[in-house]
C-alpha cells in the first residue's frame, strides 16, 4: 500500500510522518509517532478519550484521518503541560482526585481545555454539556466537573 | 464526614496528590495499548457471528497466504486442557472451560466467541487476513433467556452437563442448569401464615457490561529459551499468570506477567482473553504480538454481568420483615459461573431476617459468559429486595429507612449462611441517611419522588505481598503486586507512612511485574486498601522491629526500653539517646545492612460494607425520562484513608448504578445477536445525564484491620436500581420491576402502550 | 479498514474530474460517520475525495436577498457559532447544536448528515421545516431540489453518480415566523433521535398561524413533512388545541419500526409529544422576538 508524506505541525513542532489513507490520526500519533497519551475507547467517536486539538477545534482523533493533517496544526495531552509546570487542569485534576484509572483523563483534560480555552467561566451545567462526549466510567463525573471549576479559579487568580 | 470511635491519625484522612498522578495528567502513564517492543507485530481474533454452532471446519490457508500475515491460530494450536478447577481467590473456575472460551474448539456458543487469530505486520493486514478465513457452521438454535434455558426442553448448551446441587449430587439429565443452592432458615410457612402483610413480585434485569473505558489488550513475546514475557491489562497479575501456565501447560516460573496501568475493570479484567492467544501468536511468528480488542468485541467477546430472574415473596408483622422465600435465576453466559450465590447471599444482608428460603439457579445461556461486576450479583438482588421492602414498608405505615433502621443487622446478626457478623455499621449508615439533609428536605412538585435503598457487600481479604526498601536518604521504596485501578498506591503509601511516623511523600509506591514480588492475589473484592494494607502494615510493623534491635545494639541496651513513635527512637532509660527514622536510614550499611521491611500474609477479618442511598427523580410521563434530581450515598467505610478517593469510588459506583436503573442493557435480537455494541447505543451516564453526587462517609472501624480499613469500592453500586425504583414509584404510584426503567419501558408502562 | 486512496481536490472541477475516473468513490468531509463505516466495513470505496478544501462547500454567508448559504462541508460548529445564524435561524442551531458531542460538532457537517439519509438525522426534519433547498451539481451543471426530496430510504439519497451536494440555502422566512426543532434521547447528550419534529410557522396580524411547516424524523423510513399538520395548523389561533391536532395528524403520518433504540408505540408517543413541544417552542420564539 502507497504511504501519503504529510508534514503538519503537532504541539508545536513541525512534523514529518508517512502513514496509509486508512489510517486514522490515533492510529499515526499512537503507533508511528510514539504519542501515546491520547487514547482509544471505542475508535468510533463515542468516548472523547482520543480528544486532540486540530486547528483550534476539539475533535476525535479517531474520526480524523491522519492524512487530513497536512498543513494543519495539532494540539495533544503531550503538549499542555510547559515542561514541570502542569497546566492549571492538570494540577486541579490531581487536587480533586478527579481520576481514577485515568484513561479518560488525557481527553477530559484535552476537552476541558478546549472549552476553558474559550469560557473561562463556565459553569457547571455547561461544563456537563460541553464534556457529555466524553466518557469517564470510574468517577461519575462529579469530581471531574468540581476540577474544572477549580482551574477556572486557578486560571482567574493568576 | 460522620465519625464513630475515632483513633487520631497523622497521614491516614488527609487527602495528597496520588504518586502516579502527574504521569496520568500528562499523558506519560503506560497502558496496555501503550507498549511498543522491536519488531512486534498486530494480532487480531476472528468472532462467531452465530450465537450458537457446531464448527464443522475451519480453514485458515487463505488467510495464512495473505501478504503481511506471520501466524494464524485456531483451538487446535491450543494444548488440551484439564477439566480441573483453578482457585483465583474470589472465585474458582474450570481451567478447559477458560481455554474453550479463549478459542472455542467445537461450538460457539455466543455470537463474538473467538474461533481463530491471525498475526501481522499491521492490524489493518490482519482483519483483511481474518476476512479470508472460511468457517463452516453448523447453526443451533440459541438460548438467550434465563427462565427459557432451564425448561427441559431448552436447546443444550453442552450435552454433558448435569446440575450440581448441594452436597454434589448430579442430575440425572443434562441441563443448562448448571448449579442449584439453596439457603434456608426458620420456618417461612408459618411465618407467612402469621404476617400483616405479604407481597410478592417477579423482578427483571439485563445483562449489563462493566464499560470499563480502555478496551482488554495483551501484548505477549515467546522468547528463544521458552519464557514468556506478557504485558497486559489486568486486576490481577498473578492470575494471568497462573491461568496462562494452565492454558498453555507451562510452569508458572517460566511466565512474567508485566502488569500496565489499567484503564478501569470493575471484574471485567480478572478473566483472560487475548494473553495466551498473543502468546501462542509469538511463538509461532517469533515477534512479540500485540492484539487489542475493538469496543465492539469488548461487548460482545468480554463477560458483563448476569442478566436476572428473581421471584420474591417478603411477609412483615409490625415493623419486622418476618419471612422471605426467594427464587434467583441468573445468566452465566456460556459457561458456568454467575454470581447468583453472591447475590443470594448479599440479598438479605442489611437485615435481620429469621424465616428465609432462598433458592438459586446458576444457568448457561448463548451469550458471553459472565464476568465479575463490582459487587457481582448483589445490585439484582437488592433491586428485588428493596424493592418489595418499600412496599411493605408503605403497607406498614411506616417510614422507608425507620422500617430498615427497626430490622437493621448488627454484630452478632447471622447472614443467610450462619456466619455472624462482627461489629459493623448497617444501624449507623441508616442512621446517618435518617439524620442527613437530603432526607430531612421535602421533596416537591409534580412527578417528583423520592427513593431509599440499602445494600451489602462482604469484601474480600486474602493474599498480599509487600517489600519495603528504607533508602539512605530516609526515602522508602513500597513494591507491590496489587493492581492500582483508582488511588491504591496513594493509600497504601498512606497507611506505610502512618505506621513509620514518616512523611507521604517520602514513599514512592511501585505496582511490580510476578518475577519482583511475590504472590498477590487480584485487585477485586474491594481488597487492596484493605488486605494489600495489612501487608504495609505488617511490613512498617517489621522495619520499626529491625529499627529497635539496632537501636538497641548501639545504645547498648534492651530492645524493651526502645521505643519507636513519632517516626523516631527513643531510650526510655536513658534520655540522652535519641535517632529519626532519617538517621537510622543514613546508618544502615554500618548497623546490619539493608533495611528491608517484607510481609506476606492472607488477610483475614475483611470488614463487610453496608449503604444507604438516597435519590430525588423527576419523571416525564409524556416522554417516560426519568431525570436524577439528587443524589445522597451514606456508607460505612471503616476507616478513609483517602477519603477524597473513597468518595470517587461511591460517586462512581451510583453512576454506574444509575446507567444501570436508567438505561444499559445488552439488547438482542432473536438470533442472539447484541443490537447495541457500541458506546453509541449501549448508554452508559455521560455528564450531563447525572448531578453531583454527595456523599456521606461513616466510619465504623473494621475490628480486623488495624487502621479500620473496610473495602469501600463494590456496595455503592447495590443500592441505586432499587432506590431509583422507589424514587419512580413515588414520583408515578406505578412500580417497574424490570431492568431498564429506560424512557421506553417508563412510557409505555404508565401510558398503557406497548 | 480495507485500504483506499485519498485525493483533496481544491476546486469543483477538480472533484469532478476524480469523481468521474471510473473508480468508486465516497465524500470525506467531517469523517465523522464515513471514517466509521469504512472501518466497520459498512461501506466501501477506492478513493476518498476530500471535500472540504473546495471553496463552494465551505461557504456560510447570508445573500443580499436574505438566503443563508451553507457549504455541505462546513463544520456544524461554525455554522451554530455564527451570531447571525444564531439570531436569525434559531431552528437550524437546535439541530446543528446536538448531533454528536463537541468533539463531532467541530468536524460534522449538514452535507454529511443529510447525504447519510439516515432516518433519524437531526438537520432534516429541522431543515425541511425551514423550506431549505439543496444545490446539487455535477460536471454538467447544477440543480436545485427541496430538502424533503433528497430522501428515498434508509441510507439513500437523490444524488446521481456523479453528483456532489455542494449547498444548503435557506431562503428568507416569513414575517414574525420562527422554528424549532426538537428530539428525543434516552440520555441528555451523545444519542440518536427515538423520534424528532421540526417546525416552523408564523402568526399573521390577526395572530393566527400561517406558511407552518411540520417535518419528523425517525419515524418512518425517511424523514416527512406532515401536511396534515400543517393544514391543523394553518389560519388557527396558536393553542394548545391547535398543536394537539398538528401532534395528531405528525403520530398519523408516522410508520416507525421496532429497534434497539425505541418501539412502535414509543414512536408514535414521542412525534406527538414532540410536534406540540416545537410548536410551544417556536410560538415562544415568535412572541419573545416582538
Amino acid at each position: 500500500m502507497a504511504r501519503s508524506y504529510v508534514s503538519t505541525r503537532l504541539n508545536g513542532a513541525e512534523t514529518d510522518f508517512l502513514c496509509e489513507p486508512r489510517q486514522s490520526l490515533l492510529e499515526v500519533l499512537r503507533d508511528e509517532l510514539g504519542l501515546t497519551g491520547t487514547k482509544e475507547g471505542c475508535n468510533n467517536g463515542n468516548c472523547g478519550a482520543c480528544s486532540v486539538m486540530l486547528n483550534g477545534r476539539i475533535v476525535n482523533s479517531c474520526c480524523v484521518l491522519a492524512v487530513e493533517t497536512q498543513d494543519a496544526e495539532v494540539q495533544t495531552i503531550e503538549g499542555v503541560a510547559r515542561g514541570d509546570q502542569l497546566h492549571p487542569l492538570q494540577q486541579a485534576f490531581l487536587n480533586e482526585a478527579a481520576l481514577q484509572c485515568g484513561i479518560c483523563t488525557p481527553g477530559f483534560i484535552m476537552a476541558s481545555k478546549a472549552l476553558l480555552d474559550r469560557e473561562p467561566d463556565a459553569d457547571e451545567h455547561r461544563i456537563r454539556h460541553w464534556l457529555a462526549g466524553n466518557l469517564c466510567r470510574c468517577t461519575g463525573y462529579d469530581k471531574i466537573v468540581k476540577a474544572v471549576l477549580s482551574a477556572e479559579q486557578m486560571q482567574g487568580v493568576k | 464526614m460522620s465519625t464513630v470511635e475515632k483513633t487520631e491519625y497523622k497521614v491516614i484522612g488527609t487527602r495528597p496528590v496520588r504518586p502516579d498522578g502527574v504521569e496520568k495528567v500528562t499523558g506519560k502513564a503506560q497502558y496496555g495499548a501503550d507498549i511498543r517492543l522491536p519488531g512486534m507485530i498486530y494480532g487480531r481474533v476472528l468472532r462467531s457471528p452465530h450465537a450458537h454452532a457446531r464448527i464443522i471446519s475451519i480453514d485458515t490457508s487463505a488467510a495464512e497466504a495473505h501478504p503481511g500475515v506471520l501466524a494464524v491460530l485456531t483451538a487446535r494450536d491450543l494444548p488440551a486442557a484439564e477439566d480441573k478447577m483453578e482457585d483465583l481467590g474470589e472465585s474458582a473456575i474450570n481451567v478447559m472451560e477458560v481455554s474453550d472460551n479463549i478459542l472455542a474448539s467445537k461450538k460457539a456458543l455466543y455470537r463474538g466467541h473467538a474461533i481463530a487469530a491471525v498475526a501481522a505486520a499491521s492490524g489493518h493486514v490482519a482483519e483483511e487476513a481474518l476476512a479470508k478465513i472460511k468457517v463452516e457452521y453448523e447453526v443451533l438454535p440459541p438460548v438467550l433467556d434465563v427462565r427459557d434455558a432451564m425448561r427441559e426442553d431448552a436447546p443444550l448448551l453442552s450435552e454433558t452437563r448435569l446440575t450440581k446441587s448441594m452436597g454434589g449430587k448430579l442430575s440425572e439429565k443434562p441441563s443448562n442448569i448448571a448449579q442449584f443452592t439453596q439457603f434456608k432458615g426458620g420456618d417461612i410457612a408459618a411465618a407467612f401464615a402469621d404476617a400483616d402483610v405479604v407481597v410478592e413480585r417477579e423482578f427483571s434485569t439485563s445483562m449489563v457490561h462493566q464499560g470499563y473505558i480502555e478496551p482488554q489488550v495483551s501484548t505477549a513475546s515467546w522468547n528463544a529459551d521458552g519464557t514468556i514475557t506478557i504485558w497486559t491489562s489486568t486486576q490481577g497479575a498473578f492470575a494471568v499468570r497462573s491461568l496462562v501456565a494452565e492454558v498453555l501447560r507451562q510452569p508458572i516460573s517460566n511466565i512474567r506477567v508485566v502488569p500496565m496501568e489499567i484503564g478501569g475493570g470493575f471484574g471485567g479484567k480478572l478473566p483472560i482473553y487475548l494473553d495466551p492467544v498473543a502468546a501462542l501468536l509469538s511463538k509461532k511468528s517469533g515477534k512479540p504480538v500485540k492484539i487489542a480488542m475493538s469496543r465492539t468485541e469488548v461487548f460482545e467477546g468480554t463477560g458483563p454481568t448476569s442478566g436476572t430472574n428473581i421471584r420474591l415473596k417478603m411477609a412483615a408483622k409490625g415493623d419486622k420483615i418476618t419471612a422471605v422465600e426467594a427464587d434467583l435465576a441468573y445468566e452465566a453466559g456460556a459457561y458456568p459461573g454467575s454470581s447468583v450465590g453472591a447475590g443470594a447471599m448479599c440479598m438479605l444482608s442489611p437485615y435481620s431476617i429469621e424465616n428465609f428460603q432462598i433458592d438459586a439457579y446458576d444457568v448457561v445461556v448463548n451469550k458471553p459468559k459472565t464476568a465479575a461486576y463490582r459487587a457481582p450479583g448483589a445490585p439484582a438482588a437488592a433491586f428485588a429486595s428493596e424493592s418489595l421492602i418499600d412496599e411493605l414498608a408503605k403497607k406498614q405505615g411506616i417510614d422507608p429507612l425507620a422500617f430498615r433502621l427497626a430490622n437493621s443487622s448488627q454484630a452478632g446478626t447471622r447472614m443467610v449462611t450462619g456466619v455472624p457478623f462482627p461489629r459493623i455499621g448497617a444501624v449507623e449508615t441508616t442512621e446517618a441517611a435518617i439524620n442527613s439533609p437530603h432526607y430531612k428536605s421535602p421533596i416537591e412538585g409534580p412527578n417528583r419522588g423520592r427513593g431509599v435503598a440499602s445494600g451489602f457487600w462482604f469484601n474480600a481479604g486474602m493474599q498480599s505481598s509487600v517489600v519495603a526498601a528504607v533508602n539512605s536518604d530516609g526515602t522508602i521504596n513500597l513494591i507491590e503486586g496489587s493492581t492500582d485501578i483508582g488511588g491504591t498506591r496513594a493509600s497504601l503509601a498512606m497507611q506505610l507512612a502512618e505506621t513509620l511516623g514518616v512523611n507521604y511523600e517520602s514513599i514512592r509506591t511501585a505496582v511490580v511485574d510476578t518475577d519482583s514480588i511475590g504472590h498477590n492475589d487480584v485487585t477485586g473484592g474491594s481488597r487492596t486498601t484493605f488486605a494489600s494494607g495489612m501487608a504495609v502494615f505488617e511490613a512498617g510493623m517489621d522495619i520499626r522491629r529491625q529499627l529497635i534491635a539496632r537501636a538497641a545494639k548501639l545504645w547498648s541496651c534492651s530492645v524493651d526500653d526502645v521505643v519507636y513513635e513519632d517516626g523516631g527512637l527513643r531510650c526510655k532509660v536513658d534520655s540522652t539517646k535519641g535517632l529519626t527514622f532519617k538517621e537510622m536510614a543514613g546508618q544502615q550499611a554500618r548497623t546490619g545492612g539493608p533495611l528491608v521491611g517484607k510481609a506476606s500474609l492472607v488477610a483475614r477479618g475483611a470488614g463487610s460494607a453496608f449503604a444507604t442511598h438516597i435519590v430525588d427523580v423527576e419523571v416525564d410521563p409524556e416522554t417516560g425520562k426519568v431525570e436524577i434530581l439528587r443524589y445522597t450515598a451514606v456508607q460505612d467505610v471503616g476507616t478513609a484513608i483517602h477519603p477524597s478517593y473513597v468518595e470517587g469510588q461511591i460517586q462512581g459506583g451510583v453512576v454506574q448504578g444509575i446507567g444501570w436503573a436508567l438505561n444499559e442493557e445488552y439488547f438482542y435480537d432473536d438470533a442472539g445477536k447484541m443490537m447495541n455494541s457500541s458506546y453509541l447505543d449501549y448508554r452508559m451516564p455521560t455528564a450531563l445525564d447525572v448531578p453531583m453526587i454527595d456523599t456521606i462517609l461513616v466510619e465504623v472501624p473494621n475490628p480486623g484491620h488495624p487502621y479500620g480499613v473496610r473495602g469501600v469500592g463494590e456496595v455503592p453500586i447495590v443500592p441505586p436500581l432499587a432506590a431509583i425504583a422507589n424514587a419512580i414509584a413515588d414520583a408515578t404510584g406505578h412500580r417497574f420491576t424490570t431492568l431498564p426503567m429506560s424512557p421506553r419501558r417508563v412510557v409505555e408502562e404508565l401510558n398503557g402502550l406497548g | 479498514m480495507e485500504a483506499f486512496d485519498y485525493v483533496a481536490p481544491r476546486s469543483l472541477a477538480d472533484a469532478f474530474a476524480h469523481l468521474t475516473n471510473g473508480r468508486s468513490s465516497l465524500m470525506l468531509a467531517g469523517g465523522t460517520d464515513v471514517i466509521v463505516q469504512l472501518r466497520e466495513g459498512r461501506r466501501h470505496c477506492d478513493q476518498l475525495i476530500d471535500i472540504k478544501h473546495i471553496p463552494e462547500l465551505t461557504v456560510l454567508r447570508f445573500t443580499a436577498d436574505g438566503t443563508l448559504e451553507i457549504g455541505a462541508a462546513k463544520p456544524l460548529a461554525e455554522i451554530y457559532e455564527d451570531a447571525e445564524v444564531a439570531r436569525r435561524l434559531p431552528g437550524l442551531v437546535d439541530a446543528a447544536a446536538l448531533i454528536g458531542g463537541i468533539q463531532v460538532q467541530s468536524r460534522a457537517s449538514l452535507g454529511g448528515n443529510l447525504c447519510n439519509a439516515s432516518p433519524a438525522a437531526d438537520a432534516s426534519p429541522a431543515l425541511m421545516a425551514l423550506g431549505a433547498r439543496l444545490v446539487i451539481s455535477s460536471a454538467t451543471g447544477s440543480r436545485e431540489v427541496p430538502v424533503e426530496e433528497f430522501f428515498l430510504g434508509p441510507g439513500r439519497n437523490a444524488l446521481k453518480p456523479g453528483e456532489i451536494l455542494v449547498q444548503v440555502k435557506i431562503l428568507p422566512q416569513p414575517a414574525n415566523s420562527n422554528a424549532h426543532y426538537l428530539r428525543f434521547i434516552p440520555r441528555n447528550e451523545m444519542d440518536i433521535a427515538v423520534a424528532s419534529a421540526g417546525v416552523r410557522f408564523a402568526l399573521n396580524g390577526e395572530g393566527r398561524i400561517e406558511a407552518a411547516r411540520v417535518a419528523i424524523g425517525a419515524v418512518a423510513a425517511t424523514p416527512l413533512m406532515v401536511p396534515a399538520a400543517a393544514a391543523a395548523l394553518n389560519g388557527n389561533l396558536p393553542t394548545e388545541e391547535t398543536f394537539g391536532a398538528a401532534g395528531d395528524a405528525a403520530s398519523a403520518l408516522a410508520t416507525p419500526i421496532n429497534d434497539m433504540r425505541g418501539s412502535v408505540a414509543q414512536r408514535h408517543q414521542l412525534v406527538r409529544v414532540l410536534t406540540i413541544r416545537a410548536l410551544r417552542g417556536a410560538l415562544k420564539r415568535i412572541q419573545e422576538a416582538r
